[in-house]
């Protein structure tokens, strides 16, 4: 298959680009990466995600998926020969999707939640709590997941540890932006060992942004967030 | 050896709609229990701890939380009938984009129609008229959205036909000449029995409606 058989719409520091990516690294499949340019969209986002126009899009013999963990459920079902990204157990996937579904439906909305919150110690204090809290419900997961390996997955990384692992980096920004401990080796210590193992991984790597990067990355668009609108 | 299957739920709910179809589909038995959500069980408590919400699937003491999980669930094991997914894996990802379509925002986009009024009732109705025609577009001529055979996002958007009377009665608009074809996919999903045997009274429904909202103070 050659490579621009496949292509990933998206930008090298959104969380929800590092989930395909991770997903093709795992299955060894070459794509090429079309970065879109932050703040406009390509002629060929607007038409391959016409409903969201959002990335990231997996363009796979010219058909558009979208939704980043449908796009790593399609690349699991697509590249059989590579390990496999979901649980083959039907209790243990309904359990995977479960976490994944309150990553993104709860979790990260109050990771989010804390750098959008610009008033008041209380507040945030607030935020920073929910975001524990979630961890804190992750962390107990984790031991049922695991069956003794080091990931979510196992052995080998799989759908919930690229569920949540693609947002550690944008964890450790948000820590140091407001000056918050969030990922807590006394609260999580399964969290904190995973998160290493989880960084460390072939497939991850090479994909997961610095930390300096992403926050040099998050002070420039925060600062367009936040000047005022030009006349 | 005999599945035990529990279902938690609460009738007007669409989730709870959408796994009473999927068991129905596959020919599933199994216990129906109703909660009271304003005294919820222990048992739902202890079964989803996270969201403490119905419905709630139990497969031999074992709860599975969320819908369209559920649903998911129920095809991969009892995976011998009456599949709910195409075999291809683009066609699969389409169907779950689109039963992710329905739940991003087809039930907070509804519930500010009846629950409000005015200019804000008139953007919710809009945009849940906006939605039904992306759906519609996405159907076309097909007998159902997976085609010949009903299947995942039939299961995830049909729960959502108990509701239109209530929408329409609320935002004093008709969805049948908005959106005929989608009126059609309905009707046609209806005449299956495991879609009327878990689909509650229109009427009911809507009487329901009003009563939630006298209760929670909304006029």
């Amino acid at each position: 298959m050659s490579t621009s058989d496949v292509k990933l719409l998206g930008g090298w520091p959104s969380p929800f680009v590092m989930r395909a990516r991770i997903a093709l690294n795992i299955k060894s499949v070459d794509y090429e990466f079309l970065q879109e340019k932050v703040g406009e969209k390509s002629e060929l986002l607007l038409k391959s995600n016409p409903v969201y126009k959002k990335i990231p899009v997996l363009i796979h013999a010219d058909k558009p998926i979208c939704e980043s963990l449908i796009i790593v459920q399609y690349i699991d079902e697509v590249w059989t020969s590579g390990p496999s990204i979901l649980p083959s157990d039907p209790y243990d996937r309904a359990i995977a999707r479960f976490w994944a579904a309150y990553i993104d439906d709860k979790w990260f909305p109050s990771v989010r939640g804390i750098a959008l919150i610009a008033e008041g110690d209380e507040e945030k204090k607030e935020a920073v709590q929910e975001v524990a809290t979630g961890l804190e419900l992750l962390e107990d997961a984790f031991p049922k997941c695991n069956k003794g390996g080091n990931f979510f997955g196992g052995e080998r990384i799989g759908y919930l540890d690229i569920a949540l692992g693609c947002f550690l980096a944008w964890l450790r920004v948000t820590e140091k932006l407001n000056n918050v401990k969030l990922l807590d080796e006394a609260k999580t210590p399964n969290l904190c060992k995973w998160a290493e193992s989880f960084c460390s991984d072939a497939a991850v790597k090479d994909v997961m942004p610095e930390t300096d990067k992403l926050l040099g990355f998050a002070k420039v668009l925060m600062a367009r967030f936040k000047a005022p609108p030009a006349n | 050896m005999a599945d035990e299957v529990i279902l938690l739920n609460f009738w007007p709910s669409v989730f709870g709609m959408r796994i009473r179809i999927a068991l129905a589909e596959k020919g599933i038995e199994y216990e129906y229990r109703e909660e009271d959500l304003w005294n919820k069980s222990p048992l739902l408590l202890k079964m989803n701890p996270v969201h403490k919400k119905i419905p709630v699937l139990i497969h031999n003491g074992k709860p599975i939380c969320e819908s369209l999980i559920a649903v998911q669930y129920i095809d991969e094991v009892w995976k011998d009938k009456s599949p709910f997914f195409p075999s291809d894996p683009y066609e699969r990802a389409q169907a779950r984009f689109w039963a992710d379509y329905v739940d991003k925002k087809m039930y907070s986009i509804g519930r500010t129609v009846w629950t409000t009024k005015g200019e804000e009732q008139e953007a919710a109705k809009k945009e849940l008229i906006e939605m039904l025609k992306v759906l519609e577009g996405e159907l076309g001529d097909k007998a159902y959205f997976g085609g010949e055979n009903f299947g995942y996002i039939d299961i995830a958007l049909i729960p959502f036909y108990s509701r239109f009377y209530t929408l329409e009665t609320f935002g004093n608009f008709s969805i049948e000449a908005e959106c005929p074809k989608l009126m059609g996919w309905a009707k046609r999903c209806h005449k299956r029995e495991s879609v009327s045997n878990s689909l509650p009274d229109f009427h009911e429904v809507y009487d329901f409606v009003v009563q939630l909202n006298k209760r929670l103070g909304i006029s």
